[in-house]
């Protein structure tokens, strides 16, 4: 029996009086792609700041690997293995497409010396050249990401999320506000990257059609709490899940 | 790329420009050109603290102090310059550690409040501390760089010198500016959250800009010492670290020319407004106000929009060109 990729034991956030997520658990097994669904406001972009170091849970446990991170920062996970993209578009507008995914990269190899006194690229150009190309942005290397198009910003995003080789990668809707054509690229680019290297993904999504073709198992989010579980067959007919969407 | 390949050229001209600057002109005009240069270190010190990292550091004066505190008191007793200014360099590196370390535990512009403290701190050690500082009266007639061949003892040799310490700690900003640090630098100013969640551990990288900023004050304040050869408590106050926070956000912060152009004005401003005599303070934080308020990218800021607007680099985005890739 090896560890669970990731287990999520009893997290609960509240804000104020607000119970975002509300006693929540669950694992996620190596090399699976996991769904995490929910109404806006259910708690899925919390839940994901209290797995991953950038908001304290009011309780509970988080395993990656085995290993117990509850506490720890956000750039410790980053170097256990574990990547991520945000919700909201997070690249850096103001570096060129290449310094982003390089900087994904960097911290990841060597030391704090040889990142001052080595080279300036830390030796990643190939790498990085890779993982532009990976996602088709290859055109794109030496412009400003600020510059980039939405749907190409989500992409470089995704990139750097990939780039330290991270073993665990959560997404938070990838395909958000991302335009039909783009969303089949990042679907089987995602798709590919998973069957190639055995990644694990847990991926937000709003858009039911990505979710369902993409994960093999989706859970369900509404008011912070678990509400369903199973493949997306199961969830498609969940009356329960259905309610919560129209808002029962 | 087109702009980091002019950049060399930019500053050989610059740099044959600040050796013409001196020629011809009287003792006074190559002091002043002298403290240009070394508040530009103190300047480029800070920007990185500021401009690149994100922080607020009210104590850049301060760290002049100890370097030129350390440079004095070495040299007055036999050290040559060339051992005194390192020493006054890592000292107030190690300084900036331990001042640092506890501040940006805490969130927010808590460094700010450390470092304004600081000034009072150290203007209380130099002022009574008689046996090691002088006291009120502070120390005097420290001797100048002799390099055998070349002696800094006039004015005009006393600023190449400057000059030439001034192109190697550019120079070296410029190599870790350059370099993954400087890239972290830039993460962090631009999303410090994303930056950490891909493994740059904010807390340590900002601490390490505030540190080495401060060591290019010390550096500064190595060279203030054998410029003026003499210095008392009073020179380093908070009103000296606010006027070199004025250089960095007048130039232009996170850009690397900011803190010449910066100190340029800042240096040149008190000579042109001497005029007002009383007012020169208030004028000058009206000045500040309407800097921070409406060009907060500073004159090279200024400069850059300006060039784009009537000079736009013409660069077609290379998603027009081949948009139809991403089937
Ligand atoms: N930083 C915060 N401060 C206060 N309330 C918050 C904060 N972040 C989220 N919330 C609240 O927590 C709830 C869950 O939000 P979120 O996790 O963003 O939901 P989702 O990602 O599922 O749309 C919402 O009611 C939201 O308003
Ligand atoms: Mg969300």
């Amino acid at each position: 029996m090896t560890a669970p990729a990731l287990s999520v034991r009893n997290i609960s956030k509240t804000f104020g009086t607000i119970r975002a997520v509300n006693d929540v658990s669950f694992d996620v097994r190596t090399g699976e792609i996991l769904g995490l669904i929910g109404p806006n406001g259910s708690g899925k972009s919390t839940l994901f700041n209290c797995i991953l170091g950038q908001l304290p849970p009011d309780g509970g446990a988080v395993h990656v690997a085995g290993q117990q991170v509850s506490g720890s920062r956000a750039c410790d996970l980053s170097k256990l293995g574990v990547g991520r993209t945000f919700q909201q578009l997070s690249v850096f507008p103001q570096m060129s497409v290449l310094d982003n995914v390089i900087l994904a990269g960097q911290e990841h190899h060597g030391s704090m010396l040889s990142r001052l006194f080595g080279k300036p690229d830390a030796g990643l150009t190939a790498d990085a050249e890779k993982m532009i190309s990976f996602f088709r942005l290859e055109h794109l290397r030496d412009e400003l990401a600020g510059s980039l198009s939405y749907g190409q910003q989500k992409l470089l995003d995704a990139a750097m999320a990939f780039m330290a080789g991270p073993g665990l990668v959560l997404l938070d809707e990838p395909a958000g506000g991302v335009n039909l054509t783009m969303l089949a690229h990042l679907k089987e680019r995602l798709q590919t990257y998973n069957a190639e290297h055995g990644t694990t993904f847990v991926v937000i999504e709003h858009n039911m059609e990505f979710v369902m073709s993409l994960c093999s198992r989706i859970i369900v989010l509404a008011e912070g709490a678990i509400i369903a579980e199973g493949t997306p067959d199961e969830i498609r007919s969940n009356q329960q899940v259905i309610d919560a969407y129209l808002g029962g | 790329m087109t702009r980091l390949n002019k950049r060399p050229a930019l500053l050989l001209f610059l740099l044959v420009l600040a050796i013409l600057a001196p020629l011809g002109h009287g003792n006074y005009i190559i002091y002043v050109l002298t403290s240009w240069l070394i508040f530009s270190i103190a300047a480029m010190g800070l920007n990185l603290t500021l401009g690149y990292a994100g922080q607020i550091s009210l104590a850049q004066a301060s760290f002049m102090a100890i370097g030129a505190y350390t440079t004095a008191i070495m040299t007055l007793a036999g050290w040559h310059w060339l051992i005194a200014a390192p020493v006054g360099m890592v000292l107030c590196f190690l300084v900036g550690l331990v001042l640092g370390y506890p501040a940006l535990r805490v969130k927010g512009h808590f460094l700010a409040f450390v470092t304004l403290a600081f000034n009072t701190l150290v203007f209380l050690v130099l002022r009574n501390e008689d046996w090691l500082t002088g006291g009120s009266y502070g120390l005097s007639s420290m001797p100048r760089p002799d390099f055998y061949l070349f002696k800094t003892l006039k004015q005009l040799p006393f600023y190449y010198f400057t000059l030439a310490v001034t192109v190697v700690a550019a120079l070296v900003l410029w190599g870790i500016v350059r370099s993954p640090w400087g890239r972290a630098f830039k993460a962090l100013r631009e999303n410090p959250v994303r930056a950490e969640s891909l493994g740059v551990d904010t807390r340590r990288i900002t601490l390490l800009a505030f540190a080495i900023g401060s060591a290019y004050a010390g550096l500064a304040g190595a060279l203030v010492s054998p410029l003026v050869q003499y210095i008392d408590p009073g020179s380093f106050g908070l009103s000296q670290s606010l006027r070199i926070l004025l250089m960095v956000v007048v130039g232009g912060s996170g850009f690397f020319f900011g803190p010449f152009v910066g100190a340029a004005v800042v240096i040149l401003l008190p000579e042109m407004l001497r005029f007002t005599a009383g007012y020169y303070l208030i004028i000058y934080s009206a000045l500040v106000i309407v800097m921070l308020a409406y060009v907060p990218n500073g004159l090279i800021g200024i400069g850059t929009r300006l060039r784009e607007r009537f000079w736009p680099q013409h660069r077609a985005r290379g998603d027009l060109a081949k948009g139809a890739q991403l089937k």
